[in-house]
């Protein structure tokens, strides 16, 4: 029975994943329709579109409940130094952006939710230096998420010490560890080849950096609620990080196979050189967008269905928006391990196919 | 610029940038020297011993059936000279009645012949006297008759 269950929900997890593939558009579709009647019917109107954006892009504070939520620091940098100051300036007690007056005025740009510097009649000024290093709701996730990882590894380090190799995994470390060796196992060692120990801890380390945010994500409320591993930024960095590894562990075959293919006549190395290098910033490209796709997309998905109640201004709509939502979310917490293993897979493939030694002359011929 | 028009949602942060690099930097550092080496370390030395465990087992376990056959091989082996020594006891106590038998026999035989040589000596002895005797007899009663007559 419970193979059986296994089985439909894997099911309905690729049918989430074609559902998920079109979330973005789907939902941005309802949010223009429902931009259009905002227009027409006056301020008062529930945005569908400015609701959604704001759960899934960054603040500068982090939401608890009611009117109350953490004002979290912001820092700054411009060419007149660093500015320091608590988030609490930037609004009012009517949630309107307000002007603070530090070294500069700075006040919230209502469409993009990010600082501005002031032009002394009131106006933005865009071209002033403004670098901004606030401690945001999704770098506050990050540091959490980042004790978190440690946390958790380092006490089941500590339980491998303090039990032994003699006796078998207890508690949370039983649970972690056969993902521990799925990782290594399924993701790296078939991969790989034979050279993978050298790879592992960065593989872990991105695996469960991806896994627990997430997870985190997809918590409603304060320790999670930020859309973190769904920022661009978040899977730039890893794609970045990836892209680094594996040019710098490629070998000279790796690269023989990318600007002078062997094995076909010339006129097609010529043709293959710039596809087969585009391939080389493609593939850590594809790997971001991927990503934040996958978990933007679903946070967009189960607000849209929560927004049909107010959408459609009745109760009665949570009937089928709870259930779909709720249907939705089971298949987030899927997608939250999958997109944490198809990342780490491919970046072992891609490591993998760097490192591969020449070793199938006669497959081009 | 280019980034400059794009959505917010797809405008990466600098600030979002720099954190998560030196988050991402952090952990794996950490994670790499305190946690994934340890841990990594451990799952390979605790395989180690189970494979080795495992080799152990199936050493000793064909260790055991050699030793069981050759169990069984030393005990039909005894079986087949404990047959043989029972065999041969029973040829030699047979040997050794039929010997006794044969002696015997040998015996009896000879008993019976110098029995019946001795009847044959008594018997002639007796008839010796008896015929002397009758003689005796005979003479004497010649003489009375005469002496008388």
């Amino acid at each position: 029975m419970a193979f059986k269950g296994i089985k439909s929900l894997l099911v309905a997890a690729l049918a989430g994943f074609l559902l998920l593939n079109s979330g973005v558009a789907k939902a941005q579709h309802e949010g223009e329709i429902k931009a259009d009647t905002t227009a027409t019917h006056g301020e008062k109107e529930f945005d569908i579109t400015e609701t959604i954006m704001d759960h899934v892009k960054d603040s500068y504070g982090w939401h608890l409940w009611g009117h109350t939520s953490v004002h979290l620091p912001v820092m700054l940098y411009t060419d007149k130094g660093l500015e320091v100051f608590s988030s609490k300036n930037l609004r009012d007690e009517h949630h309107q952006p307000v002007v603070y007056n530090g070294k500069n005025s700075y006040k919230l740009n209502h469409e993009t939710g990010k600082i501005e510097i002031l032009n002394a009649d009131g106006t933005s000024n865009t071209t002033a230096k403004l670098f901004d290093f606030s401690i945001t709701k999704n770098v506050a996730t990050l540091l959490l998420s980042m004790l978190l990882v440690c946390i958790i590894f380092l006490s089941i380090a500590k339980a491998y010490q303090k039990r032994g190799v003699n006796s078998a995994p207890k508690g949370l470390q039983s649970f972690l560890e056969p993902i521990i060796l799925f990782v290594r196992d399924d993701i790296a060692k078939p991969n790989i080849g034979p050279k993978y120990t050298k790879y592992m801890p960065f593989l872990l380390s991105i695996f469960f950096f991806i896994w627990l945010n997430n997870m985190l994500g997809l918590i409603p409320f304060f320790p999670g609620g930020a859309n973190l591993s769904g920022n661009i930024a978040f899977t730039m960095v890893l794609a970045l990080i990836v892209f680094v590894v594996v040019n710098v562990s490629a070998n000279k075959n790796y690269w023989k196979h990318i600007f002078w293919m062997p094995g076909v006549a010339w006129p097609m190395k010529l043709f293959l050189a710039p596809i087969e290098l585009m391939g080389v910033f493609i593939k850590p490209i594809s790997l971001m967008i991927r990503l934040f796709a996958n978990i933007t997309a679903g946070h967009i998905l189960v607000l849209a269905l929560i927004c049909l109640i107010f959408v459609f201004k009745a109760v009665a709509a949570a009937a089928v928006a709870v259930p779909f939502a709720v249907f939705i979310y089971c298949i987030e917490l899927l997608v939250a391990f999958l997109q944490a293993f198809i990342f780490t897979m491919l970046t072992a493939l891609y490591i993998g196919m760097a490192i591969e030694e020449h070793h199938h002359e006669e497959a081009h011929h | 610029m280019f980034f400059l028009d794009l959505d917010p949602l797809v405008k990466p942060d600098l600030g979002l940038i720099i954190w998560m690099t030196v988050t991402f930097f952090i952990v794996m550092f950490v994670l790499g020297k305190y946690a994934w080496k340890p841990i990594l370390k451990a799952v390979h030395t605790r395989e180690n011993k189970i494979e080795d465990a495992i080799t152990q087992a199936a050493k000793v376990q064909a260790e055991m059936a050699q030793l069981k056959n050759d169990n069984e091989a030393l005990l039909t082996k005894a079986r087949e000279e404990r047959a043989v020594m029972l065999k041969e006891a029973k040829d030699i106590k047979d040997k050794i009645i039929n010997e006794a038998k044969d002696q015997a026999k040998v015996e009896a035989n000879k008993i019976i012949t110098d029995a019946q040589a001795a009847i044959n000596h008594q018997k002639m002895a007796a008839l010796t006297e008896i015929k002397n005797q009758v003689g005796n007899l005979v003479i004497e009663v010649s003489e009375k008759f005469y002496a008388e007559s």
